[in-house]
C-alpha cells in the first residue's frame, strides 16, 4: 500500500485536513471530506461534471491529484453565493429551467463562473466555448446558455461576482 | 381510497389556471443549483464496504475456470461472490413492477455459471474495506474463458446453423399487424417505393453512473438506496434473494438522468446479495466504462419499407419488415418491438398495412428501454420513407404528408381510435413555416431542410393494467404535502405533481413539499418510464387533491351559507365566486376543518384503461392509452468535401395537450433535440465481435455545447389528452422525430440518402461518391 500523507485543503474558505495516498484525486478527496456537491461523471476528464474552481479557474477535479491542490483556493458550487442567498448563476439556472436532472449542474455552474470572471459580457459563442468541456444530457444546452447570459448580466449590474 | 376507472374528462376550454400552465421555478431546482440535493451516490454509512464487479472480456465463451481464492485471501477483502455461491438463483428481467404477469424464459443468470453470452457479463462480485482494495482484488480473480462461436448480426443469427444465444432459433419476439388487403393496395398503386433503413445502438449516457448503497436494518429489511427509474424492482430483488416482498425496501433519490437506462435493474441485486452475505452496508458505483458495458442499449433496427402510392399522393399500401437486435438477453425487447410495430405506419392513414417484426438474440450487448422505445426507430424509417415516396411521385414532401395525415377520430394501425385530438397537420405547418428560407449555400457547403412528423404513445401498454397512487394532505398551517412513489429523472416529475396539487387546492407552489420514491413509505406510483409519470401519477395526484378540495369547499360553503359550487379557492384564499366579500384565508378554513375532524388528506389510485392482448395474427386491438403527435423541422449545412454536418436550425412543434409547466415542457423538447441529434449524426457504439471499443465519452460522441443550435419550441395545447387537465406526455415524443428530420435535411442538402445512422462524415462522403459513380456509369450506358 502506498504511504499516506496529511494535507491541508482550503475549501470554500475553510481549511480542512485529510490524509491521502499520492494517487488520490481531488475529486475523491473532496467527496470523502463530505463535499458531495462535487459530482463524479467519468473520472477521465471527458464530462466536466466534477469541475471545481482552483484559484478561480475551473478544473476537472478528477484529473487533479489531491496533494497538488494544497495551498490553493478550492471553490465548489456550494461555496458560491453569500450565506443563504444564491449566486446569480444558481438563481438563473434555477429560475430559467437550466436544470433538469441536476447532476451536471455543479460543474456547469463552476465552468460558467470561471468564464464570466474572465469575460463579464460573454457572447453566445463565448458561452458555448466556455462550457464545451461540460456535458449535459438532459437540457440540450439552450436554457443553460440563456441562464449564463442572464446571470452575467445580473453580475455586471451588481459590479461584482 | 378513491378508485376511478379513467379520467376521460378534458378540462373545459379557456379555463383559467392559477398555478398550472405557469412558468414556475421547479420545486427541485434551487436545491440542485446550490449543490444541496443528495443523489444516490452521496450517501455513505459507517462500516460501509466498497463493491466491484468482475466482468467477462469475451462475448461468447464457456467459463472453464473461475478461481477467487487469491482475491478472498487479500487483506481487506470481506466477501467475494460467484455463481457457485448462488445455487439456482435467477433474476427476472421482465417488465418491472407489474401485476405479476410474467413472460416465460426471460429470467437471467445473476452471475455467469457456465456460459458467457455478452462482453461484460458479470462473473464475480467483490466487497472490500476500501475501493482501492476492491480494485486490487479484481486483478486477483483468475478465470479462463474458452471462446465459443458467437453471432453478432441478427440476420446471421436467423440463418440455419447459426449459434443459438436464446431459445431454439434466436427469435425472442415477433409481432404482426395486418389490416385491409395489402396486395390489393399495391395493385392500386401507381408507384411502389422500397427502402431499407438501419438505426444504431445508442448509449443513454446519463451523467450519473449507476450507483447504490444497501444495508440490512433492525427489522431484517434489505434497504437499497439507488439511482433507479423503478423502485418497484424491490419485488424482483426479493424474489431473487429469496425473502418476502415486504423485506426489501428501495429508496430512490433524485436521479442523475435515466432515459430508459435505469429502467431495468442495475446494481440493486448485487448490493442486496452482498448486504445479506456480509450483514454490512455495501456501496457500488459503476465507473463510466462499467456503465457503458453494464446496462442495456437502444435496439439497432433494420427496417424495410415498401409503400404503394398513387400519382395523386394517396398511400394505398404499406409493408414493413423489421428486425431488431435484442442482444444476449431478452429484457424488454418484446415490448420495444411491439411499440415499433404499432408505430410502423406513422401518423398516417394506412388502410392496407402489413407489419412483420422480429427481435433476434445475438452476442451483442443486450438491448432494452431507451427514450422512444421502438416507436422512435420506426419513425426514423417511416419519415425518411415519406420523403423518398414524395420524391418518387414528384410531390412536395409537406403536401404529400398532408394528404395522408391521420385525423382526429380515425383509427391507428391497430384499429384503435385515440381518444384525443390529432394535430399533426398544425404541428407540421407551424414547424415548417418557422424554419423559413434556407441559409444560402456557399461553395462546397450545401444547405438542406427536413421535416419529420410522428405518433408516440404515452402511458404503458394497456394489457399491463397499469395503476398509480398518490396521497395529498393539508397540514394545519395550510401547507400541502404530496406523497407518491414516483421517481424523478430530472424532467420535473415531482414538481409537476406539486403544481397539480396546489392548483386544485387553490394555494401556491411554495406551499407544497413532495415526498417521493420510497417503496415502503410513499404510495406506489409505478415506474417513471413510458412517458407515463405525468399522465398516471398526475391524474392520481389530481384525484387525491380534488377529494380533499371537495371536503374543504363543502365546509366553506356551510360557513358562507351558499352551495359548494358557488365557492372557489385560489392564491391561498377561499371565496364566494359572485360575492368576493364573503371570503376567508385557506389557513382559516383548514383550521376549522382540523377542529371538526374533517379529513384533510386522501390516497387515490388512478387506473389506465385496461385491455387484453392484441390479436396475435392481426395485431388489432388497443395497445396504449393514447398518443402524442407533433413534428420537428431541421436545417443543416453539409460540407460536401469533408462530410461534416452542422445543424443550423431546430424547430419543434408538439401538441402537448396542456402544459403543466411550459419551461419543463421546453426542457424536454430541447433535450430531446440534442439526444436525437447525437443519434442521427455522431453517437456510435463500435463493437468488434461483441466487444465495445468505444466505452468513454471521448470515443462515444454526444453533442456538446459547440454542436447544438438553440431549439425553437412551438407548443400547441389541444387540451384533449387523458392526462391531468387534458395533458399529453412529451418525454419520449420530444426525441422521436428529431433524427429523421436531420436525415431528411441531409438528403435534401446533398441529393443522396444515407440509409444508415449515424450519418457520419464517412458515410456521407461514401454515399456521394457512390452516387457520382452510379451517375457516371449511367451516363456511359446512355452513350
Amino acid at each position: 500500500m502506498s504511504r499516506e500523507k496529511m494535507i491541508t485543503l482550503r475549501i470554500n474558505g475553510r481549511n480542512e485536513e485529510t490524509s491521502v495516498p499520492p494517487h488520490r484525486t481531488l475529486l475523491e478527496a473532496l467527496r470523502e471530506l463530505g463535499h458531495v456537491e462535487v459530482k463524479s461523471g467519468c473520472e477521465k476528464g471527458d464530462c466536466g461534471t466534477c469541475a471545481v474552481l482552483v484559484d478561480g479557474i475551473a478544473l476537472d477535479s478528477c484529473l487533479t491529484l489531491a496533494w497538488m491542490a494544497e495551498g490553493r483556493e478550492i471553490t465548489t458550487v456550494s461555496g458560491l453565493g453569500e450565506g443563504d442567498a444564491p449566486h446569480p448563476l444558481q438563481q438563473a439556472f434555477s429560475d430559467g429551467g437550466g436544470i433538469q436532472c441536476g447532476y451536471c449542474t455543479p460543474g456547469m455552474i463552476i465552468a460558467a463562473k470561471s468564464m464570466i470572471d474572465r469575460n463579464p459580457d460573454p457572447s453566445e459563442d463565448d458561452i458555448r466555448i466556455g462550457l464545451s468541456g461540460n456535458l449535459c444530457r438532459c437540457t440540450g444546452y439552450t436554457k443553460i446558455f440563456e441562464a449564463v447570459t442572464e446571470a452575467a448580466s445580473v453580475m455586471r449590474a451588481r459590479g461584482a461576482s | 381510497m378513491t378508485k376511478v376507472d379513467h379520467a376521460t374528462q378534458p378540462a373545459p376550454a379557456n379555463v383559467e389556471f392559477s398555478q398550472v400552465g405557469k412558468r414556475l421555478t421547479r420545486t427541485d431546482a434551487p436545491g440542485k443549483a446550490a449543490g444541496k440535493t443528495p443523489f444516490a451516490g452521496d450517501y455513505v454509512m459507517p462500516g460501509m464496504l466498497h463493491v466491484k464487479v468482475v466482468r467477462a472480456d469475451i462475448a461468447s465463451a464457456r467459463l472453464r475456470r473461475l478461481d477467487v481464492s487469491k482475491a478472498r485471501a487479500l487483506q481487506g477483502v470481506v466477501c467475494v461472490i460467484t455463481a457457485a455461491d448462488l445455487p439456482d438463483r435467477m433474476v427476472a428481467t421482465d417488465i418491472p413492477g407489474q401485476t405479476g404477469q410474467k413472460r416465460l424464459d426471460t429470467d437471467q443468470q445473476i452471475l455467469v455459471r457456465e456460459r458467457v453470452r455478452y462482453f461484460g457479463e458479470p462473473l464475480a462480485l467483490i466487497a472490500a474495506e476500501t475501493r482501492d482494495i476492491a480494485e486490487q482484488a479484481m486483478e486477483l480473480v483468475e478465470f479462463e474463458l474458452e471462446p465459443t462461436p458467437g453471432v453478432y448480426d441478427p440476420e446471421e443469427a436467423l440463418k440455419p446453423g447459426a449459434p443459438i444465444v436464446q431459445g431454439t432459433d434466436n427469435v425472442v419476439a415477433q409481432h404482426k399487424i395486418k389490416k385491409g388487403d395489402v396486395e390489393a393496395g399495391f395493385a392500386e398503386a401507381d408507384v411502389i417505393v422500397e427502402n431499407t433503413f438501419k438505426t444504431p445502438f445508442q448509449e443513454h449516457a446519463f451523467l450519473e453512473p449507476e450507483v447504490g448503497l444497501a444495508w440490512i436494518d433492525e427489522n431484517d429489511v434489505v434497504n437499497i438506496r439507488v439511482s433507479t427509474q423503478v423502485i418497484e424492482h424491490f419485488r424482483a430483488v426479493a424474489d431473487a434473494i429469496d425473502v418476502p416482498h415486504n423485506k426489501v425496501r428501495i429508496r430512490g433519490a433524485m436521479i442523475g438522468g435515466g432515459f430508459g437506462g435505469k429502467e431495468d435493474m442495475t446494481v440493486e441485486l448485487y448490493l442486496a446479495l452482498l448486504a445479506k452475505q456480509t450483514q454490512r452496508p455495501v456501496r457500488l458505483e459503476y465507473t463510466r466504462e462499467d456503465s457503458f458495458v453494464g446496462h442495456g442499449k437502444r435496439h439497432p433496427f433494420k427496417l424495410t419499407y415498401r409503400t404503394g402510392v398513387t400519382n395523386e399522393g394517396k398511400i394505398t399500401a404499406v409493408d414493413v419488415q423489421i428486425i431488431a437486435d435484442s442482444g444476449a438477453y431478452v429484457f424488454l425487447s418484446p415490448y420495444v418491438l411491439l411499440y415499433a410495430a404499432v408505430a410502423a405506419p406513422g401518423p398516417y392513414r394506412v388502410d392496407n398495412l402489413n407489419v412483420y417484426a422480429r427481435a433476434v438474440a445475438t452476442n451483442n450487448m443486450f438491448t432494452s428501454a431507451f427514450r422512444g422505445f421502438g416507436g422512435l426507430q420506426a419513425c426514423a424509417a417511416y419519415e425518411q420513407q415519406m420523403d423518398e415516396v414524395a420524391k418518387a411521385i414528384g410531390m412536395d414532401r409537406i403536401e404529400f404528408r398532408r394528404r395522408n395525415f391521420l385525423k382526429s377520430g380515425e383509427p391507428i394501425s391497430t384499429g384503435f381510435i385515440p381518444p384525443s385530438a390529432i394535430w399533426t397537420d398544425q404541428c407540421v405547418e407551424k414547424a415548417w413555416a418557422a424554419l423559413g428560407e434556407p441559409t444560402p449555400a456557399r461553395g462546397p457547403i450545401k444547405i438542406g431542410q427536413g421535416i419529420a412528423a410522428y405518433q408516440q404513445s404515452y402511458g404503458r401498454l394497456t394489457f399491463l393494467h397499469d395503476t398509480s397512487e398518490a396521497w395529498v394532505g393539508v397540514e394545519m398551517d395550510g401547507t400541502v404535502v404530496v406523497r407518491s412513489g414516483v421517481t424523478d429523472i430530472g424532467a420535473g416529475q415531482t414538481s409537476a405533481l406539486g403544481q397539480i396539487a396546489v392548483e386544485v387546492l387553490g394555494v401556491t407552489l411554495e406551499n407544497v413539499v413532495i415526498y417521493n420514491s420510497d417503496s415502503a413509505v410513499t404510495p406506489l406510483a409505478g415506474t417513471t418510464t413510458a412517458t407515463r409519470a405525468l399522465y398516471m401519477t398526475g391524474n392520481a395526484t389530481k384525484m387525491a387533491a380534488e377529494a380533499v378540495r371537495e371536503r374543504l369547499v363543502e365546509r366553506a360553503a356551510k360557513e358562507f351559507g351558499v352551495d359548494p359550487d358557488e365557492v372557489d379557492m385560489a392564491f391561498n384564499a377561499v371565496f364566494v365566486i359572485d360575492n368576493p366579500d364573503k371570503s376567508m384565508t385557506f389557513i382559516e378554513l383548514v383550521r376549522i376543518c382540523a377542529l371538526e375532524g374533517i379529513h384533510r388528506s386522501e390516497l387515490a389510485m388512478f387506473r389506465a384503461p385496461f385491455s387484453g392482448y392484441l390479436d396475435p395474427e392481426t395485431g388489432q386491438g388497443q395497445a396504449h392509452p393514447d398518443y402524442t403527435y407533433g413534428a420537428h423541422a431541421i436545417e443543416v449545412s453539409v460540407d460536401t468535401d469533408t462530410g461534416e454536418v452542422k445543424v443550423l436550425k431546430s424547430i419543434a412543434a408538439h401538441d402537448v395537450g396542456q402544459c403543466i409547466n411550459p419551461a419543463a415542457v421546453e426542457g424536454q423538447i430541447e433535450g430531446g433535440a440534442q439526444n436525437g441529434q447525437g443519434y442521427a449524426l455522431s453517437e456510435e457504439m463500435l463493437y468488434e465481435e461483441g466487444r465495445l471499443v468505444t466505452p468513454s465519452f471521448s470515443e462515444y460522441l454526444m453533442p456538446t455545447s459547440m454542436d447544438v443550435p438553440k431549439v425553437e419550441c412551438i407548443i400547441l395545447e389541444s387540451r384533449s389528452g387523458i392526462g391531468p387537465f387534458g395533458a399529453k406526455g412529451i418525454g419520449e415524443p420530444a426525441m422521436t422525430p428529431v433524427a429523421p428530420a436531420i436525415a431528411n435535411a441531409v438528403a435534401d442538402a446533398i441529393g443522396v440518402r444515407v440509409h444508415e445512422m449515424p450519418i457520419t462524415p464517412e458515410r456521407i462522403v461514401k454515399a456521394m461518391r457512390d452516387a457520382a459513380f452510379q451517375l457516371d456509369r449511367g451516363a456511359h450506358r446512355e452513350e
